[in-house]
């Protein structure tokens, strides 16, 4: 069963200069759709994950599955609830309870004046829980010892830190957890640790994860399924098997060539032409069609549907 | 005399980096030695905290202080360039040896156009013209791959995207024709399509002037595809360096294994991964011995004691009293 539905969605930010410099320089309004009809379903215990490059719309989907942005159009539903419409208030509450966020910077996302041990509760206080003998608890589920909930966050290394913001995240006891870039700020041997331990959570715990990365490799690790963006865009979608075995979208294949190889010594890659589009104008038809090899007229005129093919989900005019 | 043909163009000798502090004195590069030769691509790895910035700044000579050179010996083409006075190192950096930094924002001037700061690198380091060096900006620029070159050279930074800036970096490091560059985490900022373009353009520039080129950087992919021999460093010293083919695939120094071992692949499925147990030590509590000893998985008493052996520029592959795979 799906736990995480989306369908439809789509956010558009207002990027338009204030409105006496419009006024006076006659500009126009101008709208940057971060997120672009975008559906997906995320199973109950798996590990969905969001890639793509910079301006691709990933972490905005997080931020709308969480709750931290509202959409413009279109739906989130968890569990059954979709917290922009849903009118009962015990529902709502409980559904939030259910959702926590693991942050990319670990040094940011950690107040600096608060113990240890007031954070990593703070999930639970904040709704007056319980919380006798939580933090030590948690702590040694991620590895730190029970002595550390005394500390503050700056007597840790980058890795402890990221600890301590799974142990908050597990504090509701959440079913969900949108990690946005979980181990970008990371060192190599620090990450490894990082992603074994969600791992390991998942198991014990039963969560899901959306999992949001720009990095092919750590995605293909861990997820059941991934979700290739571009320009706001779900492009495709697909098993991490199936999608690195045989990418059916131009994009994609792009990607996959592009990122380099741990056992491509001396690999003379063929770069990918051009760059990302602007999002506030972007590509008419299918978004990109500008840098793709098998462009044709229709592929300008047209955004290509999400159709499927095989195991996978593609948008494209031209998959085979 | 060396003969000219084998003559690296970048010589590291024993280098140390000495930070006095008030607490005694923080060693980020502790007795590194590393040869590049012409054309060479040398990759330094290491994690955060490893000293990789650190050794490259003082080839450059932009450590600050208090950070300084300690010991050791810099040769840059037959040159001694360790103890350099600020006004002759000036001249050497930027004509001698390029830089390229991280984030292209800030390595640019946001208040000049890219024209005038290529324009003033060129008649600062080579006897030319303002026409002429504005002239050899347009080609530059044409070479790193940057569109109406003509057009764009009267641009300020902020006009260009994250890649572009980068390449408008490189054409800056470039431009007084320099045998060596120095490149610090150049592609980190940028996004995976953007990286492939630019390593493409930093190896094949560099191929055809013979640049030897410092690159340094975390990410072991990059290394593979880039580098033709890569100097792995822990806690400021030189681990293992050696062919990077060798090294990735069959590494010596436990630490090397590790990371290979910690880094996701594409062939090893959802095993979990290898981790390196605990973190890098810090600089002010340095362990006796070995300095990987408390995370490393084949530790035996001599480590606990000796510091490890020193890895000589030409001798050795890996500063490990047990290397893996070799005789014990």
């Amino acid at each position: 069963m799906a736990l995480v539905e989306i369908s439809n969605l789509t956010r558009v930010f207002d990027v338009s200069k204030p409105w006496l410099n419009r006024v006076l320089e006659r500009l126009p309004k101008s709208l940057l759709t971060a997120v672009s009809d975008v559906s997906l379903q995320i199973e109950d215990r798996s590990i969905y994950a969001l890639v793509g490059e910079s301006g691709s719309g990933k972490s905005t989907i997080g931020k709308i599955v969480v709750g931290l942005t509202a959409p413009s159009s279109g739906s989130v539903t968890i569990g059954g609830v979709d917290l922009a419409r849903e009118s009962d208030r015990g529902a709502v509450e409980q559904t939030r309870s259910d959702i926590q966020m693991i942050f990319q910077d670990p040094y940011a996302s950690l107040n600096p004046r608060w113990r240890v041990r007031d954070i990593i509760v703070e999930p639970v206080a904040a709704k007056g829980g319980k919380t006798d003998g939580l933090a030590e608890r948690l702590l040694e589920q991620v590895g730190l010892v029970a002595r550390d909930a005394g500390k503050f966050p700056h007597e840790f290394s980058g890795g402890q830190r990221q600890r301590i913001c799974v142990a908050r995240a597990l504090a509701s006891e959440p079913r969900l957890i949108v990690c946005d870039e979980p181990t970008s700020a990371l060192d190599v041997s620090v990450q490894a640790q990082v992603l074994n331990l969600m791992s390991d959570l998942k198991d014990t715990f039963g969560l899901t994860y959306l999992f949001i990365s720009h990095d092919l490799t750590v995605v293909q690790h861990m997820a059941d399924r991934i979700g290739v963006l571009y320009l706001g865009r779900l492009v495709e979608e697909a098993a991490p098997a199936e999608l690195f075995a045989d990418p059916k979208h131009p994009y994609t294949q792009m990607l996959l060539a592009a990122a380099p190889k741990m056992d491509g010594f001396g690999r003379e890659v063929d770069p990918p032409k051009g760059e990302i589009p602007d999002p506030i104008n972007p590509p008419s038809g299918c978004a990109f069609h500008p840098r793709c090899p098998l462009a044709t007229d229709v592929c300008k005129s047209e955004r290509p549907a999400m159709l499927d093919l095989r195991e996978a989900r593609v948008a494209c005019h031209h998959a085979m | 005399m060396k003969d000219l043909q084998t003559e690296p163009t970048l010589s590291i000798r024993n280098l140390t980096v000495d930070i006095p502090t008030r607490h005694g004195i923080l060693r980020p590069v502790d007795q590194v030695s590393y040869d590049i030769q012409p054309g060479e691509i040398l990759g330094v790895v290491g994690e955060s905290g490893a000293g990789k910035s650190m050794a490259g700044n003082a080839v450059i000579g932009l450590l600050n202080r208090p950070a300084h050179i300690a010991g050791g010996e810099i040769w840059l083409g037959g040159t001694r360039i360790d103890a350099l006075k600020g006004d002759a190192m000036r001249r050497l950096r930027g004509k001698k040896i390029g830089m390229v930094f991280q984030d292209p924002l800030t390595s640019l001037n946001p208040l000049l156009q890219i024209g005038d700061q290529l324009v003033e690198t060129m008649t600062a380091h080579l006897d030319i013209s303002m026409s002429e060096a504005r002239k050899r900006a347009i080609q530059a620029l044409e070479e790193v791959g940057i569109p109406a070159a003509a057009a764009r050279i009267d641009s300020y930074p902020h006009e260009f995207s994250g890649g572009m800036r980068q390449r408008v970096v490189i054409a800056l490091a470039l431009c007084a024709e320099p045998s060596l560059v120095i490149a610090d985490e150049p592609t980190t900022a940028l996004d995976v399509s953007v990286q492939a373009q630019i390593i493409a353009l930093l190896k094949r520039l560099c191929r055809e002037r013979g640049t030897a080129v410092m690159l340094i950087t975390h990410d072991m992919g990059v290394i593979a595809e880039t580098a033709d021999r890569v100097a792995v460093m822990y806690a400021g010293r030189l681990a293992e360096i050696g062919p990077v083919r060798d090294v990735l695939t069959a590494p010596h120094h436990p630490y090397t294994r590790g990371l290979m071992g910690a880094t996701p692949l594409a062939s090893q499925g959802k095993a979990r991964l290898h981790q390196i147990p605990g973190a890098m030590p810090r600089l002010d509590a340095l362990p006796d011995g070995c300095a990987f000893h408390p995370r490393c998985d084949c530790v035996q008493g001599k480590c606990r004691q000796n510091p490890a052996p020193d890895l000589a520029a030409d001798a050795g592959r890996s500063a490990c009293w047990y290397p893996v795979g070799a005789l014990v």
